[in-house]
């Protein structure tokens, strides 16, 4: 039962990977797009396509955290007493992103358009670069059983950092894939040009940051490499492979199929990273089955994501196809 | 001074920088909350007229307020994300011990946001995309989530307050049964309470501004619907609430004597307890305020013979800090004294109404009905600093008190300074956010106002030209 609800975190993760990601990735580019005439543009496409989705996305981050809680209670304290500072700072960076974008769309053609819009890109950087570091931390096993483990050194450490780094790449990564086949779906090759280069450079640097963290993993984190080139590798393999596959059919592959293999290339990676923890859910002193909950917890929230998939996959795909059909119309 | 007497000298250093942040926060986001239950029921309401009357006054109405609650939602959003951070990041204490049981009704909430947060974007994305009674119905599926998602919510909080349901040795739960943690012995009422409170902040602050258009002259028919629809609702709701409040504090009295003691500020054990108005607790002493003979004792037990436990029942080592209590008695009168005025502005409005049958043009009476959003606004505040302040010291009664729950990790001031700041920032941006929605609906028509899920604008749209004077 714990490592069915372990399983059911990282769909979680995964998801927040992905359209989480997404929506971060989104607010990369759009930071990058250049002053406010020359970007305005490239904004335009990123505010259209995120505008729908933005809220739906960020969701799954507060089912990871309640499914932490309420079933790996011991593990969640020992998380948050640890790396509390990048906790702190990616709940910030959540508040300014979300009000700012929200406040941007109101405010159009005016000076707290421009205000709100630097606002949200550079917290849609710095949040999933601390996500990253955060992910690191964790996967690098230094989250003390019992908490309160050193408060920087915990996210300032060469996984971390790779974990940070390989996050906004990936995200941006992600972000272009989808916002390469959004400017081909409204026809519009000038800018459609633009992001599909965006997503070959950005997925280039993706791999040459996953190629380096080979090492950086091997030096920092032995055990996470070994278990990663063990019992992780088919899923990585698979990632490099779909990764490589949608960055050579972006200009001429059908856009649902290149998001597709770039989505594949992503929730690989971080299965990946589940696939290596296990059976532990910090380093080597807790496995998930010492840290789980009462069984009755479990159950409940084992029924939760049942009712959730029942509910809400309908509901999110209702959300993704009216988004699409509006490009359409 | 007062910050210093809330705060023990044995107390953990950490407890009054986690307590300022949380309150503030907390105070923060359930001024949002209103907005997400209670305006989107509304919006629905002029929306429902909209199709069922052909009424473009009501839609218009259904169409801009739908954009106001999408601003609100977007922000309560992120400030419920930090909520959830808060929780782990403040109170390990309580959610690494009780987190099996305290925790799963987040989950359930999380469901329900999640559908909310869907049909909100399809909502705003549906004006004139969708039918328009399928579109209205997915607006139905926000009102009825949000529901559940205060119920949810809600069993969590009452849980700390009457905690049942959980077996626990050695510090740790071992047992859970999760019908009984969320339908605790309080759920129910503070369910109903906190909902009914939400459409009354909601009612009676968007009444309010139409009230000032009208107030102002603006008599058309856009404003009186505009006025009517949230009014009617708040007034509907407002008796009930006073059954519903009265209720509560007696089972207060039952099942949670030591706050009950804190709201009626009664020092020793007796009958015959007098209802202080006002007062302060000093030295386990009242001071101040005017008494009024029995009267404590008849709304307890509805004879005067009923007897109150006092503070003097309450193990020494558990007793709340003077200054504690007296915000909690304090507190209880601001939130019975405001509730009393919105009744009488209820009872008011009936009788206007009742006598002409139309929208009241009484200036006196427009002008308090524009102040009784803000009023309503003090009522929740204080009526939710009862709840929390009143079961100090525990977190969890009887099973976890604050100073054991809070963090010990680094220094927590730096935190709550930037949150200060950052929320600031977003509490001005959104209301310069409302005001210039409001403008450019004014000078530009419903189109020129794009929100965090809707279509950009399209200038090109036909504008319904009607209520373009603002709001």
């Amino acid at each position: 039962m714990s490592t069915l609800i372990a399983a059911v975190l990282f769909i979680g993760v995964i998801a927040y990977a992905l359209f989480g990601g997404a929506d971060y990735g989104a607010g990369f580019w759009d930071l990058t797009a250049g002053g406010p005439a020359r970007g305005s543009h490239t904004r335009e496409l990123i505010d259209l396509s995120l505008s729908p989705v933005w809220e739906a996305n960020h969701t799954w981050l507060i089912f990871c955290l309640v499914t932490i809680w309420t079933g790996f209670p011991q593990a969640f304290t020992a998380i948050t007493t640890t790396l509390y500072i990048p906790l702190g700072l990616a709940a910030l960076g959540i508040v300014a992103r979300g009000a700012a974008f929200a406040f941007r769309h109101a405010l159009t053609q005016s000076r707290g358009e421009q205000i709100s819009g630097v606002a949200f890109a550079c917290s849609s950087v710095l949040t999933p670069f601390v996500f990253g570091t955060i992910a690191g931390g964790i996967a690098s096993g230094r989250v003390p059983l019992a908490g309160h483990g050193d408060a920087l050194s915990s996210w300032v450490n060469p996984t971390s950092a790779l974990g940070g780094v390989l996050a906004v790449t990936v995200c941006a990564y992600l972000a272009a894939v989808f916002l390469t086949g959004q400017a081909q779906r409204r026809r519009d090759t000038s800018l459609e040009r633009a992001f599909r280069y965006r997503a070959f450079g950005s997925g280039t640097v993706a791999g040459l940051v996953a190629f380096v963290g080979v090492f950086v993993l091997h030096a920092d984190s032995p055990r996470l490499f070994h278990q990663l080139s063990t019992a992780g590798a088919p899923l990585l393999v698979v990632s490099g492979l779909c990764g490589l596959a949608a960055l050579l059919l972006l200009r001429r592959g059908r856009p649902a199929v290149v998001r597709t293999l770039a989505a594949v290339a992503i929730a690989t990676v971080v299965a990946g990273w589940g696939v290596a923890q296990y059976p532990y859910l910090l380093g080597t002193h807790l496995t998930i089955r010492q840290a789980a909950a009462p069984a009755a917890s479990l159950w409940v929230l084992f029924a939760v994501s049942c009712v959730a998939a029942v509910l809400i996959a309908p509901s999110l795909l209702l959300l993704y196809r009216l988004q699409l059909r509006r490009k359409l119309g | 001074m007062l910050l210093s007497a809330l705060v023990g000298t044995a107390d953990p250093p950490q407890l009054l920088p986690a307590r300022e942040q949380m309150a503030f926060t907390l105070g923060f986001h359930i001024i949002l909350v209103p907005f997400g239950v209670a305006f989107t029921f509304m919006m629905l309401v002029c929306h429902y007229r909209a199709l069922r009357r052909d009424d473009q006054h009501a839609l218009l109405l259904a169409q801009r307020w739908s954009k106001v609650a999408a601003v609100l939602f977007a922000v309560g959003a992120v400030s419920g994300t930090v909520l959830t951070f808060e929780l782990g990041l403040l109170w390990p204490g309580l959610m690494g011990k009780y987190g099996p049981a305290f925790g799963f009704p987040f989950a359930i909430e999380g469901l329900f946001f999640f559908l909310e947060a869907i049909f909100m974007a399809i909502y705003i994305y549906g004006w004139k995309r969708l039918p328009p009674w399928p579109h209205f119905f997915t607006g139905l599926v926000v009102t009825l989530a949000s529901v559940g998602g205060t119920a949810s919510v809600i069993a969590a909080n009452s849980w700390m307050n009457q905690p049942t349901g959980v077996t626990v040795s050695n510090g740790h739960v071992v047992g859970v049964t999760p019908s009984k943690v969320f339908f605790n012995g309080a759920f129910w009422w503070e369910m109903v309470h906190m909902l009914l409170a939400a459409y009354i902040v909601a009612g009676f602050m968007v009444a309010g501004v139409y009230a000032w258009g009208l107030f102002k002259g603006r008599r058309d028919p856009y404003h009186r619907l505009g006025f009517l629809v949230p009014f009617t609702v708040a007034a509907i709701a407002m008796p009930l609430q006073f059954l519903v409040g009265d209720t509560i504090a007696r089972q207060v009295y039952d099942r949670e004597p030591s706050k009950f003691s804190a709201i009626e500020l009664v020092p020793t054990t007796s009958n015959h307890v007098p209802e202080t108005l006002g007062g302060i607790f000093v030295d386990a002493k009242v001071r101040y305020g005017i008494r009024l003979p029995d009267v404590a004792s008849i709304l307890a037990g509805f004879t005067p013979s009923t007897t109150i436990k006092g503070f003097d029942a309450i193990p020494v080592a558990v007793r709340p800090a003077d200054a504690v209590v007296s915000i909690v008695h304090l507190s209880f009168d601001v939130m019975v004294a405001t509730a009393s005025l919105l009744l009488l502005l209820s009872l008011w409005f009936g009788w206007l109404w009742w006598r002409r049958r139309e929208v009241p043009t009484n200036r006196w009476f427009l002008c308090s009905s524009a102040v009784a959003g803000l009023v309503a606004l003090v009522s929740l505040e204080s009526g939710w600093v009862v709840t929390e302040v009143g079961r100090q010291p525990w977190t969890v009664v009887g099973l976890l008190q604050t100073k054991d729950a809070v963090a010990t990790q680094g220094n927590l001031w730096p935190l709550f300074a930037t949150v200060l700041a950052i929320y600031l920032c977003v509490a001005v941006g959104a209301l310069f956010v409302l005001r210039t929605m409001r403008r450019r609906w004014s000078e530009e028509g419903t189109d020129a106002v794009a929100v965090p899920y809707g279509p950009w604008p399209t200038p090109a749209m036909d504008e319904r030209a009607v209520g373009a004077d603002g709001v």
